[in-house]
């Protein structure tokens, strides 16, 4: 594995094309990769995903296991709706979601029969707008395993804290808010990497349900650096891109794995 | 005050019922959409129920309409993924509790490092790894072919299986592993002999994971295969993009509720062990 990315470093660094070729080429993939619009497209894309999905995720996750934890009874039955969508591929759910949000018989027309003649919802056709419908699908898909995170780090809070916080007349919200939600930074970080994690690597949900399109709007890293390589023959290129990806999971991972390893080792 | 209550609970059970509604309604759609024929798909909308339970839909997803080449139906390709996924569950699976084995009861100079690397490597995009691999399976000659398939999820799949049992395997007391080694057990005795016997929880667990993983996988398959050897995902994918004239939804959500039934089916008979892998999986265990 270690290899095959030194590999990849290697030929981001020379002027493959159909081909490797393994002369010299500097650093100029990327700087060639930095100068594609295209490429800009994809990252801003990235961005804006990434930041939609972990904030929304996370939000939804936190609240649906905050709910959850108030002894319902029918929690199983619940729980069990909430996390399905993550035995789903994404194939599977960029197909449902593309026919849903389908602008001509998807929601749309049921607006319109139930009487909104003028609803327009076509966000998975319109350029700059069929990121959100990613977004969307992406969230629904993820974001009941997050509540699952939550919920087990709920459940590992000692309940004394909480029943201490009440006989000192604190209201439920602030008990959240001030004592239990920080006390989860923990769990917080994992879901956090996870989730940065899940959407660097975005790239069947995409082709499943936009294809980078319409044009190239909804282009992502991880859609680019296959498009180079298998579509346009751009080997080096796109090894430039997947080494950017690399280093951006790295970035985040690293730092990650260093201080719960210190945690580990602080708890021995 | 108990007024406030009663409302405080009215106001959570809504939230989680809306809730419940946002994660069901694809399924839901889902699943009529695939029992409609076009003509109600047509008339009706979204959330409309069939006129009558339709399963020809179903029937041309699987077997498809017997129009020569174009026509793109599930079955064989439901039969590739599976060829792939259990042989590549079963060695990834193997490997892992070996190496889990290995770097917690004999342990050797770097095996933390070892450990962390494999750690690591769970992190890693395909991106970074994709093109190498073409290239190692050409040189080898097994590039779209099942066995090519068959080794890129073992390899992959390795730091995760590794993961689930170094992990686990940390937990089991060292003494016995010990006094086994006093009475001269080698590293496979102890290994069948002790530890699988009681390996069966992160058994489950991995195979559960390691399943869903490869079944559900996009990206190699469609990278490593193409034609008549692709996987499921890839197959399904190519049945929803095809660029026919009419475009059959019912038979696309047929075969899309067919591509996720299997991974489905676990998930309902097994979910503990399900939530288990994904959160031990990702969050290190």
């Amino acid at each position: 594995m270690y290899g095959f990315i030194g590999w990849t470093f290697y030929i981001s660094l020379t002027k493959s094309k159909l081909l490797p070729n393994y002369e010299f080429w500097g650093i100029h993939q990327y700087v060639r990769l930095w100068q594609m619009p295209r490429w800009h497209i994809a990252v801003e894309n990235l961005f804006i995903f990434t930041t939609l999905f972990i904030v929304l995720c996370i939000f939804i996750g936190v609240i649906l296991s905050i709910f959850l934890d108030q002894k319902i009874r029918s929690e199983g039955v619940i729980k069990t709706i909430y996390l399905y969508p993550m035995a789903l591929s994404f194939i599977v759910t960029g197909t449902a979601w593309k026919w849903i949000l389908n602008p001509t018989m998807g929601i749309e027309k049921f607006a319109h029969q139930i009487g909104f003649e003028n609803f327009q919802f076509d966000w998975l056709v319109t350029p700059g707008m069929s990121i959100y419908t990613v977004v969307i699908a992406g969230v629904w898909q993820s974001s009941g395993f997050i509540m699952a995170i939550f919920l087990a780090g709920l459940r590992s809070i000692d309940d004394e804290v909480i029943k201490a916080a009440k006989v000192d007349g604190a209201s439920t919200f602030s008990i959240y808010t001030k004592i239990v939600l920080p006390m989860m930074r923990p769990v917080f970080m994992s879901a956090i990497v996870i989730l940065v994690h899940l959407s660097i690597k975005s790239y069947d949900l995409v082709i499943a349900l936009t294809a980078g399109g319409p044009g190239i709007s909804s282009d992502m890293p991880a859609v680019f650096m296959t498009k180079m390589a298998f579509g346009r023959s751009e080997v080096g290129l796109a090894s430039a891109s997947a080494i950017m990806m690399f280093a951006t999971v790295s970035a985040i991972i690293v730092p990650y794995l260093y201080s719960e390893l210190r945690r580990e080792q602080d708890a021995k | 005050m108990l007024n406030k209550k009663k409302v405080s609970r009215i106001f959570l059970f809504l939230v989680l019922g809306i809730f419940v509604f946002y994660y069901i309604t694809p399924l839901y759609v889902m699943v009529v959409t695939s029992l409609k024929t076009m003509n109600e798909i047509r008339e009706g909308n979204l959330f409309s129920l069939p006129n009558s339970i339709n399963f020809e839909s179903w029937k041309i997803a699987w077997t498809g309409r017997g129009e020569g080449t174009s026509d793109v139906f599930l079955k064989p390709y439901f039969f590739n993924s599976l060829k792939i996924a259990i042989p590549a569950l079963i060695i990834s699976t193997f490997l892992g509790a070996l190496n889990g084995y290995a770097l917690t009861k004999w342990k050797f100079k770097g095996a933390n490092l070892i450990f962390l690397l494999f750690l690591f490597g769970t992190f890693i995009p395909y991106q970074a790894i994709l093109l190498p691999m073409a290239r190692t399976l050409g040189l080898l000659g097994i590039s779209n072919s099942p066995i090519g398939l068959i080794l890129v999820h073992t390899v992959y799949g390795l730091g995760f299986t590794t993961l689930f049992f170094r992990n686990y395997y940390v937990s089991i007391s060292d003494e016995i592993i010990k006094a086994a080694k006093v009475d001269g057990a080698g590293f496979f005795k102890i290994f069948f002999k002790i530890l699988l016997p009681v390996s069966l929880p992160i058994l489950v667990v991995t195979i559960i994971f390691q399943f869903t993983q490869i079944w559900n996988d996009f990206l190699f398959g469609v990278t490593f295969s193409f034609g008549e050897n692709a996987p499921l995902q890839v197959a399904l994918n190519n049945m929803v993009l095809t660029s026919a004239s009419v475009k059959y939804y019912n038979v696309d959500m047929a075969a899309a509720i067919m591509a996720a039934l299997p991974t489905l089916i676990i998930y309902v008979l097994a979910g503990n062990y399900f939530i288990k892998g994904l959160t031990a999986g990702s969050v290190k265990g």
